[in-house]
């Protein structure tokens, strides 16, 4: 009988909604929540020998906490973890992905589920991610591949599309008939006569996003600047990427009027930054946010400000900044952000 | 259609130019700050507004 740990998010292990994003890691023996229904699919076979779980906007936003996930999990000595299925939940993607990468790194089997659409999916770089469906509906079947998939995992068989894995396979090499041409054109024909014939290289899609709610009252809320033009503190300590960001950094603003000429430049590499570095706060409007919180107009400015640079980005990367970004920002208790686009 | 709007943005304020969003270098010190004032203040209404999809301000 093989030793299965399961990562559950807050929600999932019981602890509650938003109001408990920020539980800390932790573990219960057994299977709980999802996990009962993947005991019963294991049977006798395999056993859930424990269940690790985080908070949302904890596992999303902090390396720390799935440091902890990690550790918690070695502790169970199991032959594979499974994480989620996450659905479209975001930051749940997000930790589930990591959970699995972080596992497969220290050499445990790992699969996680997760929509294809989740912005996680990229985080769990080589490891294993199984479809799931798009809602918690769909809990049933998604459980149902994943226990599948865990199974064949645990035979020591590799999953490919046919057991649904997602995310980054790695590519193979096949002889085929037509050149390219011909298959651009056959794949137009084809979809002119109305077949949902598959693209041969997956074209991202954007998300439609769900407007937040509005603040009550902008002169008693925190308020956040956030920006995409590549505003860093002059010699880029973090050293932000100037082109096709792989991350983004955080800066301290506390105590500052304004965002001075020769303190701060920008490394964007898409547009020309001579008027930015001349006067920054053509990037980050610090000079007259400070004004509009003397003023009231602006409860409390928060003390930093997050910046990436938005120049030939990867829709998955931009996906998780955006995850990790509203993530973090609920987690210092800010209620509107303000981004700067370039 | 704005690129903020085609990638599905709900809040958006427009400005003047992709290398300046809060600035215009072409006028005087003195009046590119109150049009950064009043692009903020025109953030501000955003982000205290309800909207139910892309929405500019």
């Amino acid at each position: 009988m093989s030793r299965v740990v399961h990562y559950l998010n807050q929600f999932f292990a019981g602890f509650g909604g938003e109001n408990a994003a920020s539980t800390p890691p932790g573990v219960k023996p057994g299977a709980i929540g999802p996990g009962k229904k993947l005991q019963e699919l294991f049977g006798t076979d395999h056993e859930i020998v424990a269940t690790v779980y985080c908070g949302d906007d904890l596992a999303a936003a902090s390396p720390e906490a799935v440091a902890t996930i990690l550790d918690l999990v070695a502790q169970q000595r199991p032959d594979i973890v499974l994480a989620g299925p996450a659905s479209t939940s975001g930051r749940y993607g997000v930790a589930c992905a990591r959970v699995a990468a972080g596992a497969a790194r220290a050499g445990i089997a790992a699969v996680a589920s997760m929509h294809p659409d989740n912005p996680g999916l990229d985080d769990a770089g080589a490891a294993v991610v199984i479809a799931s469906g798009a809602s918690v509906r769909d809990m049933g079947t998604s459980l149902e591949r994943l226990a599948r998939a865990a199974r064949k995992r645990l035979a020591g068989e590799s999953l490919t599309e046919a057991d649904g894995r997602i995310g980054r396979i790695p590519r193979r090499n096949v002889l085929v008939d037509r050149n390219a041409a011909g298959r651009a054109v056959d794949l137009l024909l084809a979809r002119l006569r109305g077949e949902d014939a598959p693209a041969e290289v997956p074209i991202p899609r954007f998300d439609h996003v769900t407007p937040a709610p509005p603040v009550a009252d902008a002169g008693k809320a925190t308020i956040a600047l956030v920006t995409e033009s590549g505003l860093v503190p002059v010699g880029n300590p973090g050293r932000l990427e100037s082109a096709r960001a792989t991350r983004w950094l955080r800066y301290s603003i506390e105590g500052k009027a304004t965002a001075a000429a020769g303190e701060y430049a920008s490394v964007h590499g898409g547009y020309s930054t001579v008027w930015a570095n001349q006067d920054p706060n053509r990037l980050l409007p610090l000079d007259v946010a400070r004004e509009l919180e003397r003023e009231g107009a602006i409860g409390v400015l928060h003390g930093e400000y997050l910046v990436t640079t938005g120049n030939g980005t990867t829709v998955p990367n931009a996906r998780r900044f955006g995850v990790e970004w509203a993530a973090e920002l609920r987690r210092a208790g800010i209620s509107a952000a303000i981004l700067t686009a370039t | 259609m704005s690129v903020a709007e085609r990638v599905g943005a709900v809040r958006i304020v427009p400005t003047r130019g992709i290398p300046y969003p809060t600035g215009d270098p072409s006028l005087p010190p003195a009046e590119e700050r109150a049009w950064r004032r009043d692009l903020l203040l025109r953030a501000l209404k955003a982000v205290s507004t309800h909207v139910t999809g892309p929405t500019r301000f």
